[in-house]
């Protein structure tokens, strides 16, 4: 094996692709080559490092120097200067917004410090179109144990892991599987959500960008447990790199026996296929996902049954999300006493969170369950830009709940954000400042809501529409007390008789805005007044701003 | 099998109901009324109108979807649902138009129902109702409305097309607030595979389905289809003297309440401006309107200067039982004729006439409610969704329940989207393939060996004649594989009870009565009669065509399947002795004693191959007829021959409800009653007897046939034609044929009765030949032989035209005057082969000629893969293209004498346009 004394570590994430991470590599590899470097020092594709805020990003190994929003032009400067000459380039380095010093390395970043790396352990690290660098870093190992153990201990180890469902409900894995484990029948399936509707939410994406072969290996290691022999991603159709990496990885994982049939020679046999999304949020919801799936138009089905008893092609089956299927290779490997010792007592092990918003550091973090709100959004994200001031925050994507600031110490783990009146749900993040008006935000929730309702059951299909005319009326300066009651009541029935979580859900943002900021609605409708200053009808009704700072974000 | 009940209460009362019945089904079972939309009892739960909510131990549940439990207390109506369901159906109704007093569906509005029991507050209302847009009305289809601004989207429509139909030609399209009901690519319900059946029109809560120009009726009546033999129960509305609505009776057996889109909306015939109305008689050449009397003066003497084997007579299978005997006693008492003949001649003759000496009878052995207990449907020579929409429905849900099915068919039938196996033969070449069958049964000991010996006769014969034939000559004859047939034979030889489907494929042929004797053979042979769902389902055409041969307007009998003399001539038929006395006796006079004509030979009387030699060249020698209800010359194969026959006779007379091509060579047209006009019964496929029941006048001067038939009996100063109704004839009918001696009008109104009925206590005979074979005791195998077609495709002619019915019409005189079904169905084509066409240069939509030996026309291409190569398909209903000038009359069946019209080889060219 050939040993080389430098890595140069090339995020390939969408979002540092979007920011031209191609140019970057192709002249990395470039002035490598040119100056005869080619058997010293390595260009790795790798996938998300995290701080998407600042791509394209690069990391130089040994020292693990991280290099911000680097340009083609900054090539031969990073070659010449930090390569050949062993100095650092000051001015491509990051920043942190708290402290006045260029940071020098990743395990200095505060982005870093705070964070807990179980399922994003190879993200940013590997190249992920390499199965070698997967087996190299430990890949696969845990199916190999898996196998070994038998499917009552791993059964045994994922229940005692106190997993929780990563998708949003958080429903214990380990009972999910064992349901699908104890379901008669000789069809079963596993099935990897990855159908990631969520606005906000990219963690399944990027996961999957950067290290698709763990997804695989927690698959096979679930058909194991339960006693399927075959599996199905659903993927959103959008996510062209996601799906490239997957099948890629697929074929390999076949070429190399570690999919397919008798898999290590065990016997157990499993393979993978991957389907796409058409772009409908509702088939992020398990059973409209296995109606879509099946060629069906995506519309939810009406549990019971579940898919435990009755799924995807009417079998049993058991459905996770990328990012559940992502813990087990590492509970499987590293035990349920491990993983129990990271996060809170009911909600164990690390969560991915989206970061979105006015926040200085967008991107992907990995922190344990019960970190605050304000230690994520602080610490980690580095806080409101501009020096503005934090006005509120939206948990778990467009279906979650908002908090204002008074609720900033909630520690972020299932039910305690469920206690506060959000949800933690995909693990998106959404941070607004106080030039918002949370009228106009709700407005926008809502037409979210009317453009993804599926239409298949009246309370959503009709509610969300006069949802999003109310608060329609509200913003343009026409809105009444006796159109909030008709609001509040609404929301009761969207959450007590729509069909499906989306519709149950759509009041749970809408409703948090109203809780935690009813003064501002008020003014909306009494005094025709918003106090953001960012609802400007088109004619009549709103009454200019006083003193809002006039930004229009939507 | 014992029902678990399970015990619960529902607002405090204590109710029982079965274990898995849901909430909402035990609440209205027990007369509790519970707000719901979009449960039908007819389909299954799909919770998405979310209206029936209930309050269960403070849960709100929706009870169309959650099962009862024991001890489960249930509130209809509490604080918590009253709240959420008034708000719930707020949203709906805001979105409904409120025209009520103007819809259609207002007496049976669901929604309606639903609001005035949950309370709806006009204010909040008219807030909801703010926003709401306006949805353009679908009127494209000519028989249904689709009003989107009343749709509540509860998919009745798209589950009842899916679940019911099994056509699911429908389904949501779009998300959200956009979501609505379309057919495929949202284009126009009568482009998908949507087959205008109106059942979704007939569920829908809401006034969002309706049919186009929808009148309420001031009356309704319970009457039979007059289209196809399945005898569905249709109720028709009458107003103002009108029909303006049918409707499908839900309590009926054989159809449940389905109606096809014939049934459901091709009554309009009935009220069409060209209905005759006065007799018409010819006067200088030409047909002008007379009187009754002038007619029937001209008849009465005419009549009595032609009988005996001058006269010709033809009965008609739309017309009832009552009609239909006294047409046959009319001919042979009155015209002193067995020359009493009628369209069942050019179909399932070969069926009825070939099987008395098989098994006795060739009726459907089981009840149409039976085909669902068939664990194997051979479907062969036959469309049934198309030509017998309910019964193709029937094995359509008979096949999801796991019914297996063989489709034996030159044509890709609609049925073939279900699970199946096809064979697709060469048309002909039926007897091949079914003798391979046959061997396979026999060489791997598939037979029944106890029922062949306890309850038939002659089998070493039969099986003599299987002995010379191979597998390889089955493949060679018919292009299905050997390993194809060998399977098929398994699977049917080994799925018990099976039943086969046969229509006009199998007997249009001039050798049809192989092709029956084979089918019935397979039956035999694997003991596949006189049990539940077991047997032969022979589909009759039309809606009383098996009482028309069950009456006696044929030659070979009087009414009864009881024989005439002179039919000791044919095979097999000289062990029935003569009824001659017997009805000499019953009517009073002296009967003829020759054999008379059927319907070909009457017109053709050179037509090759029934009867003794001499029988098969004879001279034109009919110099009258008289022509209930057939348009023959359309109906009849080589139909110009028919023409030169009607108008070489001394006298015509037709009696018809339009002014047929057949009625325009005649002397004399009598205006006669359609079904819907007069009282009587039909025998529908299954041989259930059923009242038919007068709903309007007839127009003008028109009567209905049985008045018109005594009047001229009368007037000829005959005996036995005086009778009070309808019911009268059918005690004489009882009187004298023993299937239906236990048959009065008045038992009709009460039972559901199939022949036989042996006495007025009898309860009828829903499966025939249990027992023993009806009239013979033990069936009788014959030996088989494949004849090949007698007038096979060559360089001129080099493809095979095979003809049928499609699903918007029936012949030429009907359907062909209800607008809708021409809208939808406008004009002739020939379907061909997409290879063939590709050929031959022709594309979708070109006008082509089609050639025969006797004729050729111009008419339009549609290229499809639905028929095999060198097959293609044309259709009877389009007079100005009348296909039965291009087929053949030459060769007749020897048993049924029906004419080969189904091998008929043809040239199909492309017309070059002149520019």
């Amino acid at each position: 094996m050939h040993l080389y004394r430098a890595h140069v570590l090339v995020c390939a994430g969408t979002n540092c692709s979007l920011k031209g991470h191609r140019a970057v590599r192709d002249a990395l590899t470039r002035e490598i080559v040119g100056r005869g470097l080619g058997d010293e020092i390595k260009v790795v594709e790798t996938g998300c490092f995290g701080l998407c805020e600042q791509g394209p990003t690069i990391v130089v190994y040994p020292e693990g120097v991280l290099y911000c929003r680097v340009k083609a032009e900054d090539v031969p400067d990073l070659v010449g200067i930090h390569l050949l000459k062993g100095r650092r380039v000051d001015r491509l380095m990051y920043r942190e917004p708290t402290r006045p010093v260029a940071v020098q390395t990743v395990p200095e970043l505060d982005y870093f410090r705070k964070q807990v790396r179980v399922v994003l352990d190879n993200c940013g690290v590997i190249d992920p179109d390499s199965l070698e660098e997967y087996i190299g870093h430990g890949g696969y190992t845990a199916l190999a144990r898996a196998l070994e153990d038998g499917p009552a201990r791993v059964l045994a180890e994922v229940k005692a892991s106190g997993l929780r469902g990563r998708g949003g409900a958080g429903f214990p894995a380990g009972l999910k599987w064992e349901f699908g484990a104890k379901a008669p029948g000789p069809i079963k399936y596993v099935v990897c959500n990855a159908d990631e509707g969520e606005p906000g939410t990219f963690k399944d994406r990027l996961i999957l960008e950067g290290d698709p072969h763990r997804i695989l290996e927690g698959m096979a290691i679930c058909g194991f447990a339960t006693g399927a022999r075959q599996g199905y991603v659903y993927i959103r159709g959008e996510y062209g790199l996601s799906i490239s990496r997957l099948e890629h990885s697929i074929r390999n994982a076949r070429e190399l026996g570690l999919l397919g049939e008798n898999i290590f020679n065990s016997g157990f046999s499993f393979d993978v296929e991957v389907r796409f999304g058409a772009g409908a949020y509702v088939c992020g919801e398990e059973t409209a996902l296995f109606e879509s799936l099946e060629g069906k138009r995506g519309e939810p089905r009406i549990k019971p049954p579940y898919p435990t008893e009755v799924g995807l092609f009417g079998r049993p089956t058991v459905i996770n999300n990328v990012e559940t299927l992502a813990n087990i290779p590492a509970i499987v490997n590293r035990g349920a006493a491990w993983y129990r010792s990271i996060g809170t007592d009911t909600c164990p092990g690390t969560k991915v969170f989206t970061l979105t918003g006015d926040i200085v550091n967008e991107g992907l973090i990995e922190v344990p369950m019960g970190m605050t709100l304000r230690e994520v959004i602080y610490d980690i994200g580095g806080g409101i830009p501009g020096g503005r001031r934090f006005k509120m925050a939206q948990t778990g994507g467009t279906s979650g709940g908002c908090l204002p600031e008074s609720l900033l110490d909630v520690p972020m783990d299932y039910d305690k954000l469920a206690a506060a009146g959000s949800a933690l749900g995909s693990g998106a993040l959404l941070v607004m400042d106080d030039t918002h008006c949370i009228v106009d935000v709700a407005r926008v929730f809502a037409r979210f809501f009317l453009h993804e309702s599926c239409g298949q059951c009246a309370p959503c299909r009709e509610g969300t529409l006069q949802l999003h005319h109310i608060l329609d009326r509200f913003t343009a300066g026409r809105g009444s007390r006796e159109d909030l009651a008709l609001l509040g009541r609404l929301a009761k029935t969207m959450a007590g008789a729509s069909l499906c979580p989306l519709g149950q859900s759509v009041p749970l943002s809408i409703m948090t805005t109203l809780k935690h900021f009813e003064p501002e609605y008020l003014a909306h409708i009494d005094d025709r007044a918003c106090p953001a200053g960012t609802c400007r009808p088109p004619a009549g009704g709103m009454k200019p701003a006083a003193a809002g700072n006039g930004r229009r974000g939507y | 099998m014992s029902v678990t009940m399970v015990s619960l209460t529902i607002d405090g009362s204590p109710v029982q109901v079965p274990e898995k019945t849901t909430i909402l089904e035990a609440a209205l079972a027990h007369g509790m009324y519970v707000p719901h939309l979009c449960h039908h009892p007819d389909l299954k739960p799909a919770g998405i109108c979310r209206v029936c909510m209930v309050e269960v131990e403070g849960q709100l549940l929706v009870s169309c979807r959650a099962a009862v439990a024991p001890g489960m207390q249930v509130k209809t109506s509490s604080p918590a649902v009253d709240k959420v369901r008034r708000a719930a159906v707020e949203l709906l109704v805001a979105d409904h138009d409120a025209d009520c007093l103007a819809c259609g569906k207002a007496d049976s509005c669901k929604l309606l129902a639903v609001s005035r029991y949950v309370g709806i507050e006009p204010d909040r209302y008219e807030t909801l109702r703010a926003h709401r847009l306006r949805k353009e009305v679908d009127e494209t289809h000519p028989f249904i409305r689709r009003d989107y601004n009343k749709c509540v989207l509860c998919g009745i429509c798209v589950r009842t097309c899916d679940e019911v139909q099994g056509v699911a030609a429908i389904d949501f399209a779009f998300r959200g607030y956009a979501t609505r009901v379309a057919a495929i690519g949202d284009r126009p319900l009568q482009e998908s595979v949507c087959e205008s059946c109106g059942e979704c029109v007939v569920r829908c809560p809401t006034g969002a389905l309706l049919p186009i120009g929808f009148e309420k009726p001031a009356r309704e009546v319970a009457t039979v289809c007059p289209y196809c033999g399945t005898g569905c129960g249709l109720v028709l509305g009458t107003r103002g003297g009108k029909v303006v609505s049918a409707r499908g009776e839900r309590g009926h057996s054989t159809s449940q309440g389905r109606l096809c889109v014939k049934g459901r909306f091709g009554w309009d015939f009935v009220n069409h401006p060209d209905r005759l109305t006065t007799p018409l008689v010819r006067k200088d050449g030409e047909l002008v309107e007379s009187t009754w009397d002038e007619a029937l003066e001209l008849i009465t003497e005419r009549f009595a200067r032609y009988r005996g084997r001058q006269a010709g007579v033809f009965g008609s299978p739309k017309t009832t039982n009552e009609e239909i005997y006294l047409a046959s006693k009319f001919a042979r008492v009155v015209m002193g004729t067995n020359n009493i003949a009628q369209v069942a001649h050019l179909c399932h003759a070969n069926t009825v006439r070939g099987l008395i000496p098989v098994t006795g009878s060739g009726a459907m052995t089981v009840p149409v409610w039976q085909i669902k207990d068939a664990a194997c449907h051979l479907v062969i020579g036959c469309n049934p969704t198309e030509a017998h929409p309910i019964v193709g429905l029937e094995i359509r849900q008979a096949v999801r329940r796991g019914t297996k099915l063989i489709i034996a068919n030159p044509c890709e039938i609609d049925l073939c989207r279900l699970p199946h196996i096809r064979l697709p033969l060469r048309p002909g070449t039926d007897v091949a393939l079914l003798m391979g069958m046959a061997k396979v049964i026999l060489e791997e000991g598939l037979l029944d060996r106890e029922f062949i010996a306890q309850r038939t006769t002659n089998f070493e014969a039969y099986a003599e004649s299987l002995r010379g034939f191979t597998l390889e000559q089955a493949e060679a004859i018919t292009g299905v594989s050997a390993e194809l047939i060998r399977e098929t034979a398994r699977l049917y030889a080994t799925t018990k009870p099976g039943l086969i489907f046969w229509s006009m494929g199998i007997t249009q042929h001039s050798h049809g009565h192989d092709n029956v004797w084979a089918l019935a053979h397979l039956a035999l042979m694997t003991g596949n009669y006189g049990k539940p769902g077991a047997g032969i389902a022979p589909l009759r055409g039309h809606n009383n065509v098996q009482g028309a041969t069950d009456l006696g307007i044929t030659p070979p009998w009087y009414p009864g399947y009881q024989f005439c003399p002179g039919y000791e001539l044919f095979p097999r038929l000289d062990k029935f002795k003569s009824s001659k006395e017997k009805f000499e006796k019953g009517w009073g006079y002296e009967l003829p004693d020759f054999p008379g004509l059927s319907t070909v030979k009457q017109f053709h009387p050179k037509a090759k191959g029934w009867g003794p030699g001499e029988m098969w060249d004879l001279e034109n020698q009919i110099k009258l007829w008289y022509i209930i209800g057939a348009d023959l010359a359309n109906a009849v194969a080589d139909s110009k021959g028919v023409k030169r026959a009607l108008q070489g006779a001394e006298f015509v007379v037709v009696q018809d409800i339009f002014l047929t091509d057949t009625a325009r060579e005649a002397d004399v047209v009598l205006p006669a009653a359609c079904f819907a006009e007069k009282d009587g019964t039909f025998t529908a496929t299954d041989r259930r007897v059923q009242l038919v029941r007068k709903a309007v006048e007839p127009p003008g001067q028109a009567r209905p046939d049985w008045q018109i038939i005594c009047e001229i009996g009368r007037r000829l100063g005959y005996r036995g034609f005086d009778f009070s109704s309808p019911a009268a004839v059918m005690d004489e009918i009882a009187s004298l044929v023993p299937a239906y001696a236990g048959i009065n009008h008045a038992r009709l109104e009460q039972e559901e009765l199939r022949w036989p009925v042996a006495s007025p206590d009898h309860p009828g005979t829903p499966v025939l030949h249990m027992g023993e074979f009806i009239r013979v005791g033990k069936a009788e195998f014959w030996p088989l032989a494949y004849t090949p077609s007698p007038e096979l495709p060559d360089a001129d002619y080099p493809l095979v035209m095979t003809t049928g019915r499609n699903l918007h019409h029936f012949h030429h005189v009907i359907t062909r005057r209800v607008a809708g079904l021409n809208d939808l169905c406008p004009e002739d084509y020939v379907e061909l082969h997409a290879q063939d066409a590709a050929e031959l240069g022709i594309g979708d939509g070109d006008q082509v000629t089609v050639s025969s030996r006797r004729a050729s026309m111009v008419t339009r291409a549609r290229v499809s893969e639905r028929t095999m190569r060198g097959v293609v398909f044309k259709p009877i209903h389009f007079c100005e293209k009348p296909t039965n000038a291009l087929t053949s009359a030459e060769h007749i069946d020897a048993v049924g004498t029906t004419p080969n019209t189904k091998v008929c080889p043809v040239r199909v060219e492309k017309v070059q346009s002149s520019a």
